[in-house]
C-alpha cells in the first residue's frame, strides 16, 4: 500500500468510508443527502463545541476553586 | 435396617432424629456423586478424561488419526458494530425508497400487489422481500454472470451493463476472455470440453442419443446406467448402489422415502435445503443439534432414547442421523469418527450427504470415509453427488443390497423422475474410472495430488496475508470474510475487473453479519494462476489481529 501522494490517500479513505458505512451501494443523489446531512452534523457539532466549550470549561474551573479555594478565604477575612 | 434400630434405641431422640436425617443425607450425597460420574461418561470405551466446551476441539481425539484442525475465528467487536451500522444506514434508505415508491414519486420496478388485493394478506412486506428490493438488487451484477464457455480453471463471461442500477441489463456485447474462475465447483478439473471423458460422452451421444425419454421404473433403465451403479458401488466400497438424475431430487425425494412418521431425524444446524426439504417432506420429527457439536448431537440422542416419541413416549421407530461430508459455506469437515462411535453406541443410522467431498477428499479421492480411514459399511446412507468432482450431473446413494433394492422401488426419484441422460452417465463412467486408476493412467492420481497441493498452497497464502479464512485445513471450500454488505458488491466488482469470479455470498445464505466470499480451488488451477489473486490492502478485511504482533516481532528482529 504506497500512496505516491496525498490525492490518492484521501481517496483511499473515502472509499473506505464508503465501504464501511454501506453508502458504496447506493445511487449517488443518495449518497449526496447521506453525506450532506453526516457533513451537517459533524458541523454543529464543531461549532457548537467552539462557541461553548471554553465558557463551561470557565465555569467548572470557577465552581471547583471556589469549593475548594474559597474556604481558607472566609476564615481568614473572619479572622482579621 | 436391624443394626439402625438397635443402635438408635439406645441414644436420646434428637441425636437419633438427627444421626438418621445425616444417614440419609450422606446416602443421597453419594448416589447422586456416583449416578452423575456414571453419566458424565456415557461411552464404555472412552477413558475418564476432562471434556473440553469448546466445540472445535474433537472430544475424542484417540479416534482421529490425523490432526483435525479447523478454525472459525470469532468476528471482532468493532467489526460487529459497523456492520451493523451498515445495515442500518442502508435499512433507512431502504423505507425512504419504499415511499417513494408507494407514493409513485419514482418509478416501479418490482412485482407489487395490484389495488384490489390490497386489503388481503401482504405478499411483499417482510424482511427477506424489503432486503430483496433494497439491497440485494443494488448489488445483484455479481451473480447470474453469463459464462459462455467451458466453466473450467478459466472462463468467458459476457459484460454486461445497466442503465438503472441493476432492474435491467443489457449486453454490451464485448466478451470478456479467461477470467479465472474460482467460483465453479471443479475440484478435480473434469469440467472440460477436450480428453478422453468428453471423447467417450460423444461416443455414448451416438450410441445411445442424448434423451431417455422415460423413468428407470418403466423403459428408462439402458445398460449404462446398471454400469455406472456397479462401478459407483465398487468405487465407494458398499454392497451397491443407485444413481438419480438431479443431485437436489437425490436428497429431497428419498429422505421421505427411507423415514415416515414416528421417525426421528436429527440434522445437523447447516444443513443443505435438499436435505432439510427432505426431512420436512418426509412428516418425521425434526431435531437439530449445533454445527458440528458431537455434545449437542449426543444430548439429543440420549433425551430421544430416554423420552421416546412426544406425547405417548413410545419409542422412536428410527433415529437418522443426517450430516454432510463438507459444508461448503464453512469449508468444515464433519467429524465422521465421532459420530460413528456415537451411531454404534446409540443403535441409530447415519445418512451421510457427500456433496463436496466426494473425489476432492481422501488420498484415494473416495471422499470423507476415505480421508478418516473408516470402513464404508459403517455409513448406512452414502448419498452424493457428480456435479462437483466428476464434471457432470445427478446424485446416487449407496448402501446395503436390502437398501438400495427398496429404494428402487419406493422412492420417488425412481418411480417419477426421467434417468440420467446418457452422455452425462459416460462422463461419470470415465472420470470415475480415471480418478480410480483404472485407465490406465497416473492423471487420477495427479490430479488428486494436486488439488491437495492448490488447496494447501492457496489456505496458507491467505492466511499469510491476514484474511479470516474459515474451515478446516484439507477442504477445498474457503470462505473468506468479508462482513459487511457493501464490501460483497465492491469485491465481486473488483475481482472482475482484475479478471478473476468469485462468488460473494451474503444474508439468506449465511447469517446476516457473516458475509462471505467463497473460494473453490481446483485441481486445473496452477499455482501462477492462484498467485495472481493478489487481494490489497484496499479491503480492510484483514482482521487477524495475531498478523499485528507478527509484523511487530519481525520489524523488531530485521
Amino acid at each position: 500500500m504506497n500512496f505516491k501522494n496525498l490525492r490518492e490517500y484521501l481517496a483511499w479513505l473515502y472509499y473506505q468510508y464508503l465501504l464501511i458505512t454501506g453508502i458504496y451501494v447506493l445511487e449517488p443523489w443518495e449518497k449526496s443527502i447521506f453525506n450532506s446531512i453526516l457533513f451537517s452534523v459533524i458541523a454543529m457539532v464543531i461549532y457548537t463545541s467552539y462557541v461553548f466549550v471554553p465558557i463551561h470549561v470557565r465555569l467548572a474551573l470557577e465552581f471547583f476553586t471556589r469549593m475548594f479555594g474559597g474556604q481558607p478565604e472566609s476564615t481568614m477575612t473572619l479572622m482579621t | 435396617m436391624a443394626y439402625r434400630t438397635v443402635f438408635l434405641a439406645k441414644l436420646p431422640f434428637w441425636s437419633a432424629f438427627f444421626h438418621g436425617f445425616l444417614s440419609g443425607v450422606l446416602a443421597d450425597l453419594i448416589v447422586n456423586t456416583v449416578e452423575a460420574w456414571i453419566n458424565h461418561y456415557p461411552l464404555k470405551e472412552k477413558a475418564p478424561v476432562q471434556r473440553p466446551n469448546n466445540p472445535n476441539v474433537p472430544h475424542n481425539p484417540s479416534l482421529y488419526k490425523k490432526p483435525f484442525v479447523e478454525s472459525f475465528e470469532e468476528t471482532p467487536l468493532m467489526v460487529a458494530v459497523l456492520t451493523y451500522m451498515g445495515y442500518g444506514i442502508l435499512t433507512i434508505f431502504g423505507y425512504l425508497r419504499d415511499f417513494l415508491r408507494q407514493w409513485n414519486i419514482e418509478k416501479r420496478h418490482i412485482a407489487r400487489e395490484r389495488d384490489e388485493q390490497k386489503d388481503f394478506v401482504p405478499l411483499y412486506q417482510d424482511f427477506e422481500n424489503f432486503y430483496n428490493r433494497n439491497l440485494y438488487i443494488r448489488i445483484r451484477d455479481n451473480w447470474n454472470r453469463p459464462v459462455c464457455s467451458v466453466p473450467g480453471p478459466k472462463m468467458d463471461l459476457i459484460e454486461r451493463s445497466t442503465p438503472n442500477y441493476n432492474w435491467t441489463f443489457e449486453y454490451t456485447g464485448r466478451v470478456l476472455k479467461d477470467v479465472l474462475n474460482l467460483g465453479s465447483y471443479n475440484y478435480l478439473g473434469f469440467a472440460e470440453n477436450k480428453g478422453p471423458c468428453a471423447d467417450a460422452a460423444i461416443e455414448a451421444t451416438q450410441a445411445y442419443g442424448v434423451g431417455v425419454g422415460s423413468t428407470r421404473c418403466e423403459m428408462g433403465n439402458l445398460d449404462i446406467h446398471e454400469e455406472l451403479e456397479q462401478l459407483v458401488a465398487r468405487f465407494l466400497g458398499v454392497e451397491s448402489s443407485m444413481a438419480f438424475g438431479m443431485g437436489f431430487a437425490t436428497n429431497s425425494m428419498n429422505i421421505p422415502a427411507l423415514t415416515g412418521k414416528g421417525c426421528l431425524i436429527l440434522s445437523d444446524e447447516l444443513n443443505h435445503a435438499s436435505l432439510v426439504l427432505g426431512a420436512r417432506l418426509s412428516s418425521s420429527t425434526i431435531r437439530v443439534f449445533k454445527h458440528n457439536n458431537m455434545q449437542s448431537l449426543e444430548k439429543l440422542l440420549r433425551d430421544a432414547i430416554v423420552h421416546g416419541q412426544p406425547r405417548t413416549h413410545r419409542p422412536w421407530k428410527k433415529i437418522l442421523i443426517v450430516v454432510e461430508g463438507i459444508y461448503s459455506m464453512e469449508g468444515s469437515i464433519v467429524r465422521l469418527p465421532e459420530i460413528i462411535a456415537l451411531k454404534k453406541h446409540y443403535k441409530a443410522y447415519l445418512y451421510l450427504d457427500e456433496a463436496h467431498s466426494i473425489g476432492a477428499l481422501g488420498p484415494n479421492g473416495k471422499g470423507v470415509v476415505d480421508y478418516f480411514g473408516l470402513d464404508p459399511k459403517d455409513v448406512d446412507i452414502m448419498m452424493g453427488t457428480f456435479t462437483k468432482s466428476f464434471g457432470a450431473a445427478g446424485g446416487y446413494i449407496g448402501g446395503k443390497k436390502e437398501l438400495i433394492d427398496y429404494l428402487r422401488c419406493h422412492s420417488h426419484s425412481a418411480v417419477y423422475a426421467t434417468s440420467m441422460s446418457p452422455p452425462v452417465a459416460q462422463q461419470i463412467i470415465t472420470s470415475m474410472k480415471i480418478i480410480m486408476g483404472e485407465d490406465g493412467t497416473t492423471l487420477g492420481a495427479d490430479r488428486l495430488r494436486q488439488l491437495h497441493e492448490n488447496t494447501t498452497y492457496f489456505r496458507r497464502k491467505l492466511h499469510d496475508m491476514g484474511l479470516i479464512i474459515y474451515g478446516n485445513e484439507d477442504s477445498p471450500v474457503i470462505p473468506m470474510m468479508l462482513y459487511m454488505p457493501a464490501k460483497i458488491g465492491a469485491f465481486g466488482r473488483q475481482m472482475l475487473k482484475k479478471n478473476i469470479g468469485i462468488v460473494g455470498v451474503g444474508f439468506p445464505a449465511t447469517p446476516i453479519i457473516e458475509s462471505r466470499a467463497r473460494f473453490c480451488v481446483s485441481a486445473a488451477h496452477t499455482r501462477e494462476m492462484l498467485n495472481t489473486v493478489n487481494i490489497s490492502d484496499s479491503w480492510q478485511s484483514k482482521y487477524v489481529r495475531r498478523l499485528k504482533y507478527i509484523n511487530e516481532t519481525l520489524t523488531y528482529y530485521k
